[in-house]
Parts: C-alpha cells; sequence; structure tokens
C-alpha cells in the first residue's frame, strides 16, 4: 500500500516553509513518521499526496545550551536523547521517558517533536516536557514565536499547529539547577495497547530538607496533558519527607479521575497507579535533589 | 515520481533513479532483489525488517527511502565478507539460534549494532537492543547466547561453549547437534521464501474480504475494477471452474462466497492486476451489495435454538460436533471421591503470529520451465493442496503441481488453503505467473487461529490423594468454517484427564460454529486450553487435600501399565515421573540449600513457584492411517538426496531426514541432502502437524536408507565380490576384510550394470483406534513437567516470569540442540498466550486487525530457561523419538498460573492475565479472577 506520492526534505526551515507553500494544503511535515505512517496504514487511509521531511534540516537537529536554556530542535530523535549527558544530569525525566517511547528502531528514527506535534494526550516525551515547564517554538501562520508546551495541545490528537502548513522547531527549559530535579515512570501492560496506562513526571526544587517549588505531570489525566496543581500546591513547603510523599500520593487519588479506557485500564486501576507512580518518582526526585546525582532509570525497557 | 537517490548499500555506492514513495524496505528488496531483509507486519512492530542506517538499526518497513539520500545503509548481505561468516552469522548457526529464519536478519541485524557499540553486552542489554526485534521460533534464550558468543570472538576471545542438553547414547549422527539444513542460507539472507521469488511477467493480486462477519451478498459488480488499466483479471465465485468449496476435514468453505459471508476474512473477488498499487485499487472498485445479517458471536449462544444456523447443510446445525470420551462409571467416581473440586475456565483465541504472512504464486502450464500449473507456496501440507486445487479447478490434481517454499514460520496456521486456489486461478486466467501475498493486517484477520473455549471441569480425588473421576464439558469457538476443529477439539477432550490416571471419566465437547474467525491447528492442538484447566484443578485439590502439589502429580502420574481415558493401555515410553522428579529437583536446587519455599515475599514483590505437567500424543491417531514416503538415491559423488513431501517451517524435519539417512548409511551429515515438498519430485509425507513427522517421516527417511543400504551391500559384494554379510559402512565407505569401495564409485558400478542406487519407502505408523472403541488411540505421546518461577509486583499487578524449569520425555533427541530450542520456542510462545496473548473479536468483527493490537512475547519477556531431556524410547518411533513439536506449549501457562497463585493468594481463571484486575482482586482480598485483558472495557 502507497502511503505518499512526493516526498521531499528540505535543508532549511525557509525551504520546508516554501514547500508547504507550494503545495498548499495538500503535504504534510513528518519527522520521523514511525506515527504518522503508521496509522495512515492502520486506517487504510488515502496515500498522503506529498511529505515534507523536516529532520535534515540542521538547526532542528541540534541539542544544545544557549542563555540557560537548553534547547532541542524537533527534530531530534528519541534516541538522542537518551544518549545525550547533558540532559541525563539537566533533563533527567524527558531522558526516561524518550528511553521508553517505542523500540530501539522506533527511538533511532522517531523525534520528539513528532510526539508532540502527534498531541496524544499521554505522550511519554510530553509528560516530561510539561513537568520541565517546556516551551515550544512554532511557525503558526507564518509567525515565528514561543509558546508554552502545553497550549500546543488543543484536544486529543490535537495541536496548535496545522502540520500542512506550520512548523514545529524547537523546544527550550530550563536545566536543572542546585537542589532541582525530575524523575519520570510509566505504567504499561504487555498486552496489544501501545499506549502506557499512566504516565507520571515531577519536577521540584528542594530548599534543604524543604520543597519550595513543584510541577507534577500525569497522563493521561484528561483530553490534553495538564498539571496536577492541586497535588503541587500541597507540596510546596512540605518537608521532603516519606510522609509528604504518601500524603501526596493519596491527595493526587483524590484530585483526579482518571477513566476507564477500553482494553488499556479501569478507571480503579488508574487511581491505584496515580498513588504509585506520585510515590515512586517524588521517591526518586527527592533522593535526586538531595544528592545532586541522576541516574535515569528504565530506559530501554 | 522518481527521484535521483545516492545511498551507500553494503560498501557500494549506488546512484538511480527511485519512486519516490519507495520505503527503504522496498527499495531494497524490489529494486536492488536484497531480499535478505524480509517485511513482517509494515507497522514498525516486528524488527525483522531492521537495517542499519549509517550504523543505527530502523525499521526499513516504514523508512521512506529517500531519508536515506546520502547514507550508507547495511543488509543481512553485507555482513559476510566474500566466504568468510561474520561472527554474528557464524554464531547463530552454532548456538542454534535460527529456526524458520525469516527473522533471522533482522535478529542479526540489531545484534551487530549492540556488538558494534558494546562488543561484551549483558543479557539486558541484549534485551534492551533487541526489544522489539521479534521471533516467533526460537524463545529467544539461543539468540541471547549467540550474541554474547559473537561478542566474544569479535573481543577476540574464545566462543561461548554451545549449551547442548545432555543426551544418551548418542549414535553415529542421531542424537547429534548438527546444524539445521539451509542454515547458511538463512544467515546471509539468500534463502528464498516465497515473496523472495519473481518471475518475469508476473502479477501481483489481491483478495477483496468481506465487509461484514454474516450478510448475504446481494450482488458484485466487477465491470469498474476490470476497466482499470494495468488490471488483468478480477475473478468471483462465478470463475471457479470445479466446486466451490475447501476444507481439510469438512468442505464447507468457499473458495470465493456466493450468496452468504460468514466471516470478515471471507473471500468475495480476487484481482490480478500489473502492480501490487493496482491490485489495491481495483479492490476499491469492486461493488457489492450486501445485505447484513444477524451475528452469532458467541458458541454457547450458538448451541441455542434462536441462534442464525449458519451452516445449513450441516446436519446438526451450528454445533459442528459433539465429542464425547466415556470411562469408567462417572457417578460411582464422585461417589467414592473425598474431595470435588469444579471451575470454569475461558481462554481466548489466539493467533500464531507466524512472522512470514501467506504468500502464493501460480504459475501457469506453458510458462517455461513450467509444463503444469505449479503453485509456489509455503505450506505444511502441499499434497492436500495438490488435492483441494484439483477439486476447486476441476481437474486431475495430477494435473497440478505444488512446490513447497522455505516457511517462515507456521505453528499450525499454514495447513489450510490461503491463496493457494486463488493464485492458481488467477494464473489460469491471464496465462501469467500471479504472486499474492498477505499483508499482515490481512494476515491477522483471514486465517484459522486458536479455538477460544470454555471449560468447566470437576474433579474428584479419594482423602489419599487419587484421582477418582474427571467430569468436563467444554465449549470451543470453531468460527465460521471447521477447518481442523473436529481434530483439534477432540485432541481437547481426550486430553482433559491430564497426563493421570483416572478411572472413570465423562467429558463432552462442543465444537460451534460462530461468525468470528475459523478456528484450526496451533501447536498444542486444543490441548494447551484443556491443560489450563486440568492443571489448575489438580493445584486446587491438592491444597484442598493438603497434599503437596509435588507429591499429588506423582500420586496420580501416568506410568506403564495405566489405562487412559479413551482406554488405551500404556505400554511403553512413558516418562512422566521421571519429567516430574527432574523439575522437583531444580527448584529445590534454585533455593541453594536454603529449604525450599512455594511462595515469599520481598518488599512490594511477591514471588512464586508453580507446576504443571503435560502429554501429548504423537501423530494423527483416532484411526486415522499415517503414513509417509520417502525417496532416497544416492549419486556418484558421494552424496545422497532423500526426498519428501514433509515440511520444513523452521522445527527442522529437514535436518531430522538427513540425520536418519546418514545414520544409516554411516555418511558424514554434509554428505546428506534433502529436498522437500514438489508434488513432482518428492513422495507424499503427510501433514506436518500433530508433531508427527520426526516419528513418521523420521521413520520414511531411516527405512528407505536401510533399503538404499541393502541395495548398495548387494552390489558392493558383487563388485567386490565378497560375502554381503561382511560390508561394512564407514564414512562414505564400503569396506569388507581389506576391500573397500567408495560410495560414489559403487552408485558408478551400479549404474553401468543398469542397477538403480534409488529406493522408496512407504513406512504406517502403527495402527490406531477411533475415539470410542477402547482401543489405542494413539501410537505414542510425549511427556513434561514444567515449573515456573514469578514475580508479582504488589502494587501494580505486573508479572514476571524469571524462571521456567522443563524437564521432557521426547523418546529420543535425534538432534539435542535443535530440539532444545523447539522447547525453548514452545515454553515462550505458551507464556505469551499467559502473559500478553489475545485476539480480540467484537460481535465477529476482529478488533485485532493490526499485529500492534495482537503483542507476542519479545526478548525482554524471555525468562531463564533450564530444559531437561527424558528418553524413554518409543519402540516403533525413529532411534525411539516420539514428537517434540507441541508438547513445549502446553503446561507453560498452567504452571505460570499456579505460581502468581502461589505468589498472590489469587487464582486466574481467565488469560491472558490482566495485571489490572489482579491488582485490585489483591487489593479487594479477591481469591478468583474470571476476567481478562480483553474484559477490560
Amino acid at each position: 500500500m502507497k502511503l505518499w506520492h512526493h516526498y521531499h526534505t528540505p535543508s532549511s526551515i525557509d525551504e520546508a516553509l516554501a514547500l508547504l507553500d507550494h503545495y498548499g494544503g495538500q503535504a504534510r511535515v513528518i519527522a520521523g513518521g514511525t506515527d504518522l505512517l503508521v496509522d495512515l496504514r492502520a486506517e487504510e487511509g488515502e496515500p498522503f499526496p506529498a511529505l515534507v521531511d523536516i529532520t535534515a534540516i540542521p538547526e532542528l537537529t541540534i541539542i544544545e545550551t544557549r542563555n540557560n536554556q537548553i534547547i532541542i530542535g524537533a527534530g531530534v530523535t528519541h534516541n538522542q536523547i537518551v544518549r545525550s549527558p547533558l540532559l541525563a544530569a539537566n533533563a533527567t525525566c524527558l531522558v526516561e521517558s524518550c528511553g521508553v517511547v517505542g523500540g530501539p528502531q522506533v527511538r533511532n528514527v522517531g523525534t520528539l517533536g513528532g510526539n508532540v506535534a502527534h498531541a496524544l494526550p499521554a505522550g511519554d516525551g510530553t509528560t516530561s516536557l510539561v513537568a520541565l515547564d517546556a516551551e515550544a517554538e512554532i511557525i503558526l501562520n507564518g509567525e515565528r514565536r514561543w509558546v508554552p508546551i502545553l497550549e500546543m495541545y488543543q484536544g486529543p490528537g490535537q495541536s496548535l499547529i496545522n502540520s500542512t502548513h506550520d512548523l514545529l522547531l524547537r523546544f527550550r527549559f530550563a536545566p536543572s539547577g542546585k537542589g532541582e530535579a525530575t524523575a519520570f515512570k510509566r505504567i504499561m501492560r504487555p498486552q496489544g495497547v501501545a499506549l502506557p496506562i499512566l504516565g507520571c513526571a515531577v519536577w521540584l526544587r528542594l530548599d534543604g530538607a524543604t520543597i519550595v517549588e513543584s510541577r507534577v505531570c500525569i497522563a493521561p489525566a484528561g483530553p490534553t496533558p495538564l498539571r496536577v496543581g492541586e497535588v503541587e500546591a500541597f507540596l510546596n513547603g512540605q518537608p521532603a519527607s516519606e510522609r509528604t510523599i504518601h500524603q501526596t500520593a493519596e491527595l493526587g487519588q483524590k484530585v483526579l479521575h482518571p477513566r476507564t479506557s477500553k482494553y488499556r485500564a479501569t478507571a480503579d486501576y488508574r487511581r491505584e497507579m496515580i498513588g504509585v507512580l506520585l510515590r515512586r518518582t517524588l521517591t526518586l526526585a527527592v533522593q535526586r535533589a538531595q544528592t545532586g546525582a541522576a541516574v535515569p532509570e528504565g530506559v530501554g525497557m | 515520481m522518481m527521484a535521483t537517490i545516492n545511498i551507500t548499500v553494503n560498501g557500494q555506492q549506488i546512484e538511480r533513479e527511485v519512486d519516490e514513495s519507495r520505503t527503504l524496505a522496498q527499495f531494497l528488496r524490489n529494486d536492488l532483489g536484497l531480499t535478505g531483509t524480509k517485511i513482517g507486519c509494515e507497522e514498525a512492530e516486528c524488527g525483522i525488517c531492521t537495517v542499519l542506517v549509517d550504523g543505527v538499526p530502523v525499521d526499513s518497513c516504514v523508512y521512506p527511502v529517500l531519508k536515506a539520500q546520502g547514507k550508507s545503509i547495511k543488509s543481512v548481505e553485507g555482513l559476510a565478507e566474500g566466504e568468510t561468516l561474520h561472527p554474528i552469522q557464524s554464531s547463530f548457526i552454532e548456538h542454534g539460534a535460527v529456526q524458520c529464519g525469516y527473522c533471522t536478519p533482522g535478529l542479526m541485524m540489531t545484534a551487530t549494532a549492540l556488538l558494534n557499540e558494546n562488543p561484551d553486552p549483558s543479557e539486558q542489554d541484549i534485551k534492551v537492543a533487541l526489544k522489539d526485534t521479534y521471533c516467533r521460533c526460537t524463545g529467544y534464550a539461543s539468540v541471547i547466547r549467540a550474541i554474547q558468543s559473537a561478542g566474544r570472538e569479535l573481543r577476540g576471545e574464545t566462543p561461548l561453549p554451545v549449551n547442548d542438553p545432555a543426551v544418551s547414547e548418542p549414535m553415529h549422527v542421531i542424537s547429534r547437534s548438527v546444524p539445521p539444513q539451509e542454515v547458511r542460507a538463512k544467515v546471509t539472507g539468500q534463502a528464498k521464501y516465497t515473496d523472495d521469488i519473481t518471475f518475469p511477467g508476473m502479477l501481483y493480486a489481491r483478495t477483496l474480504r468481506s465487509r461484514y462477519p454474516h450478510a448475504k451478498i446481494l450482488s458484485i459488480s466487477t465491470e469498474k475494477a476490470k476497466a482499470l488499466p494495468g488490471v488483468q483479471a478480477v475473478l468471483t465465485h462465478a470463475d471457479v471452474p470445479g466446486e466451490n468449496l475447501h476444507g481439510l476435514v469438512y468442505r464447507d468453505w468457499p473458495v470465493l462466497c456466493d450468496t452468504v459471508v460468514r466471516y470478515m476474512g471471507d473471500a468475495v473477488a480476487i484481482v490480478a492486476a500489473d502492480t501490487e498499487d493496482l491490485a489495491a485499487e481495483a479492490l476499491k472498485l469492486i461493488e457489492v451489495e450486501y445485505e447484513p445479517l444477524p451475528v452469532v458471536a458467541d458458541p454457547q449462544y450458538a448451541h441455542t435454538a434462536e441462534a442464525p444456523v449458519l451452516h445449513p447443510e450441516h446436519p446438526t446445525g451450528n454445533l459442528l460436533k459433539h465429542i464425547k470420551v466415556r470411562h469408567g462409571d462417572i457417578e460411582a467416581g464422585f461417589a467414592q471421591a473425598d474431595v470435588i473440586i469444579e471451575r470454569e475456565y475461558h481462554t481466548p483465541t489466539t493467533e500464531h503470529a507466524f512472522l512470514e504472512p501467506e504468500c502464493a504464486i501460480g504459475v501457469p502450464a506453458g510458462y517455461p520451465d513450467h509444463d503444469k500449473l505449479t503453485v509456489y507456496v509455503g505450506s505444511q501440507i502441499p499434497y492436500q493442496d495438490r488435492n483441494q486445487l484439483g477439486l476447486a479447478l476441476g481437474v486431475p490434481e495430477e494435473s497440478v503441481r505444488v512446490i513447497g517454499t522455505l516457511i517462515g514460520g507456521g505453528f499450525g496456521g499454514k495447513e489450510d488453503i490461503a491463496g493457494q486456489i486463488h493464485v492458481a486461478m488467477l494464473a489460469n486466467a491471464t496465462g501469467r505467473p500471479v504472486k499474492m501475498l498477505y499483508t499482515r493486517q490481512e494476515s491477522l484477520v483471514f486465517h484459522p487461529k486458536r479455538h477460544a473455549t470454555t471449560i468447566r471441569m470437576k474433579t474428584g480425588a479419594t482423602r489419599d490423594g487419587k484421582l477418582i473421576a474427571v467430569q468436563a464439558e467444554l465449549y470451543g469457538d470453531a468460527g465460521a468454517y471447521a477447518s481442523l476443529s473436529d481434530k483439534v477439539l477432540t485432541r481437547a477432550t481426550t486430553h482433559a484427564t491430564g497426563p493421570y490416571a483416572v478411572p472413570n471419566a465423562k467429558i463432552d465437547c462442543f465444537a460451534m460454529y460462530t461468525n468470528n474467525v475459523p478456528s484450526g491447528a496451533f501447536r498444542g492442538f486444543g490441548v494447551t486450553q484443556s491443560a489450563f484447566a486440568v492443571e489448575q484443578n489438580m493445584d486446587l485439590l491438592a491444597a484442598e487435600l493438603g497434599i503437596d502439589p509435588v507429591q499429588f502429580r506423582l500420586i496420580n502420574a501416568q506410568k506403564v501399565g495405566v489405562t487412559t481415558a479413551t482406554g488405551q493401555l500404556l505400554r511403553e515410553s512413558v516418562g512422566l515421573i521421571e519429567t516430574i522428579e527432574d523439575a522437583w529437583k531444580d527448584m529445590q536446587a534454585h533455593h541453594n540449600g536454603d529449604g525450599f519455599r512455594w511462595a515469599w515475599r520481598d518488599g512490594h514483590k511477591a514471588y512464586g513457584w508453580g507446576i504443571a505437567c503435560a502429554y501429548k500424543n504423537t501423530g494423527l491417531g483416532g484411526g486415522a492411517p499415517d503414513k509417509s514416503e520417502a525417496e532416497i538415491e544416492a549419486f556418484e559423488d558421494g552424496t545422497v538426496e532423500v526426498r519428501t513431501a514433509a515440511a520444513d517451517m523452521g522445527q527442522g524435519l529437514a535436518h531430522v531426514v538427513a540425520q536418519c539417512a546418514a545414520e544409516e548409511l554411516k555418511l558424514p551429515y554434509e554428505k546428506v541432502r534433502v529436498l522437500l515438498c514438489d508434488t513432482d519430485l518428492t513422495p507424499n509425507g503427510g501433514p506436518t502437524t500433530a508433531s508427527r513427522q520426526t516419528f513418521v517421516t523420521g521413520n520414511a527417511a531411516r527405512l528407505a536408507a536401510v533399503a538404499l543400504r541393502d541395495a548398495l551391500t548387494q552390489s558392493a559384494a558383487e563388485m567386490m565380490d565378497v560375502p554381503p554379510q561382511t560390508i561394512r559402512y564407514e564414512e562414505g565407505l564400503l569396506r569388507s576384510n581389506g576391500h573397500q569401495v567408495e560410495m560414489g564409485r559403487l552408485v558408478h558400478w551400479m549404474k553401468s550394470h543398469g542397477l538403480t542406487s534409488r529406493v522408496r519407502h512407504e513406512y504406517y505408523a502403527p495402527k490406531t483406534q477411533p475415539l470410542g472403541s477402547g482401543g489405542d488411540m494413539h501410537f505414542a505421546f510425549s511427556y513434561a513437567t514444567q515449573s515456573a518461577l514469578v514475580e508479582v509486583d504488589m502494587e501494580t499487578g505486573e508479572v514476571h516470569v524469571l524462571k521456567i524449569v522443563s524437564s521432557t520425555d521426547i523418546g529420543r533427541a535425534i538432534n539435542p540442540l535443535m530440539l532444545q530450542g523447539q522447547i525453548e520456542g514452545g515454553i515462550v510462545m505458551a507464556l505469551g498466550h499467559c502473559l500478553t496473548e489475545a485476539y480480540i473479536i467484537e460481535d465477529g468483527v476482529p478488533w485485532s486487525r493490526l499485529l500492534a493490537r495482537y503483542k507476542m512475547p519479545s526478548i525482554k519477556h524471555a525468562p531463564e530457561i533450564v530444559s531437561h531431556l527424558v528418553e524413554h524410547r518409543s519402540e516403533a518411533g525413529p532411534y525411539g523419538a516420539k514428537g517434540v513439536g507441541e508438547i513445549p506449549s502446553i503446561n507453560t501457562t498452567p504452571a505460570i498460573c499456579n505460581a502468581i497463585t502461589n505468589a498472590t493468594g489469587v487464582r486466574i481463571y481467565a488469560t491472558p492475565v490482566d495485571q489490572d484486575a489482579l491488582l485490585l482482586a489483591i487489593k479487594n482480598g479477591q481469591t478468583e479472577l474470571h476476567t481478562a485483558w480483553q474484559h477490560v472495557r
């Protein structure tokens, strides 16, 4: 089954925009294609008239630090993220989440940008980007600007950008500073469901033995990714103790209302997992913040 | 549209015009003819299409070729340097990591990328790297060892020793781990499976399948499709020249549906066109008007009066067959029982997921080198294919030739007709060769699966631990067509006492037609299902009686002198007790003298052991004549060739027959060639099913070799003028008292004297009796015990199998290493049935229409496997061998479930185990779990 007719690999952003313009809505941006092409085949849809592959644009394939911000190009693959020592130390949760997407072959081709543009409410990379309070740089209706990551999500599978004429360029976020740490964990099932039952990423800052600031993302917990405000509000100012973590887990179970999704999880099970994941990620993040050492866990499994 | 690509492939720089819409896999296979890269799913799921792009493994099936612009590609063809194999290739051969060979290129490419980066990978490193590169045959243990061994070689260290199992009385070639046939072609990418074969002028075919699980066909219009330029033929039921039905036991399955469709995989029309894309395009232009009918989705509903009757011509309506086992006096039996356990179990439909989707090529008579209509197909039953082709085409079957190609896995799923008749019809209609390759998604919807069952099982025992009565009722979902349901569910029924002495039994099984995908043969053949119920009832009874589960099984184990529930007196080769003792010894050894425990806790992890036994017949049994024929010919170059139409789908029949021939002629193994599955060149070996080929075709090859040896001896005696009884065979020489002649020279002498060096032997296995007659229903049984060690995360319900201990009585291991591969592969397949696999159908519509929705176990699920062989010789088996193909897949699931119960206190009555429900049961203090993954909704 043919999946596309024309395939372009522009080497600059301008060239990519010109191609999209040329096809007048008939061309679609593609990065790794590991979701896009597989979905098209699954739905037995009509071939794309043209695909514009943005992964050959040098500035979209860079991981770097600039003005004390970490920048990741939209064409960076999951495995480039997993292998980056910069990110392991400064965005541990992102390495952990990108390290469990698909299998090695998919991670070698699939990109974080594609993950976000796909706008699934429980994309593993997204969950971590939310906890990192990342921003995305986009070209939306011809205008280049930075938007908060959450703004990229308009609904399940619905992105702020239209991939037949807009571009997602880069992500940026602050590296982990002193006393700051992150962690990501998820629960899968071994049967034929590609999406996680639940994923959880946390970011927190300790001042001595006190949690002074936190960001928590649990997904899926709604049609788009979201921060769990009540949990964050509770955490801030609490001692970084087992008791706090335990209370947070219970609070998370109270304030979130997960639903049952067919062949994936029951609401009751998800509620249990909210507690488990909050306990596990917070324990890990506190440990990391206290020791200043962060070794990503669970990558590749 | 065409574009220019600059690319390096296996070191060679290539610049050429390429179709922009090509994937890298298509480019390699179709444009460059590098067919070593296989396509398994086109969903980025199975990983067998893996190639390296700038050293990095990618799924080439979803990788646009233009993405590879300017890059360097390495495929399996680039691994060897000239004749010298890469260490990963030689290591895969050496460690027995190649069975069907279809996933082998993908595994090796992924492994190569790992070794390039990390030449000393741990088992965990290998599991991470190969997590999404699937193998359905090996169970991964040999793969892991092969990769580690290759790493050592690359580091300049000595390779790992081969994990060759211990066997008794190895002979000249028998009971020695010689490499399988064609293994070098499989590791170099040169092996040709059906889709790797092309002919000049070949057309591409597709099948239009039903839009509904049950509907009347009101009209079919093919005019628009026929008018599409490039379309060469569009055929419907009106074009079937012979009988528009096929089927292995009951002929109830339309070649092309005429008035009614009974499941979503039903074929309504077929198309042949110049390209695959055109054929797909043409399907969309065929107009079919349907009137949807009520769907029979459940076997128990199918048995009710209100259910629509799906096959009105079948005398018992939706009841395909009622199968009965009656033994002793069931009421008296239960009256004597001190303890009775009665429970209901559910097993789902499961999918073979052989990595090579179905493919067939039809070549018309008169095409160069083809004087007959010829069908190339990787089939488990070539002669029955020919028979069915003849009937459907309305021609004598001898006018058709079926040539078996290499098979990329079968497991029972390649016994029924798939595209064989369709390509033959299209080849006849167009006068050109026609290839029909099913997509993975089509394969999932079309081919017969493992029967879903509901099993109500009541087991009684006396206080002293003796089984006294078994009563069971089974409902099996046969699906839309009979396929092998009769036979499969008979096996489920006759084996429903388990491998135990049970004096009273009453077992009823109802095989029901429904509008679900048909069910047919699948490794374990019904016995996997009944064992799930039997072995858990055994643990329940043992607990009730306060007897250790191992002891309870030992008390009741079948042994010589026991009469089975079908009335068969077991006279020999019953090694069950030894297998239980083996497993028990290893379970204890695992605890290093700390004292064995069935269960323990460590933090939030719970651990448990579980044990289960199994038995499985070898051969067709039930009174069916079970025969195989083999031909053997000696040549002047000192080689011999064995010919038989018996399929090797990776299980290794080819090396078994070669070993039998080499043994009898005392030839080096390398001097024996094997030609399989050509109905014009090889005699009928019968179906590859029922774990029968080693026994039946092994014997045919052995006895053909004995007959050839007699002929050679006579001639040598004449030639050397010595008494025939003095002649000895040694490594290709015939010797007698200081005289000797090379076998090749002897053959030359025979030919010049008008003597033939070719003989055939028709082997009939010992006669069996039909079910109900009380005689020997089978001529041999294999036995096995397995124990599983599981870890359950008590916070999440996640289950991991850490270890499987297995002991199997196979009579004799003809090829110990490859036989061990059968055991390891069977165990991991069954582990999948227990933990990951269910083929979900919603009111007749398959939800599991994508491989992404049907996860078989990956390498990350592979447990440590310790396997022992028990060799209680079967007198009539070749050198004492019995079947092994199926038995390893039978008791793994109940062993794991018993272990989960011991670890968590929750018993599993439905598979695959649902961590969601398991956790909630643990939290709520429930002890029974009756729902599985497919019930989460």
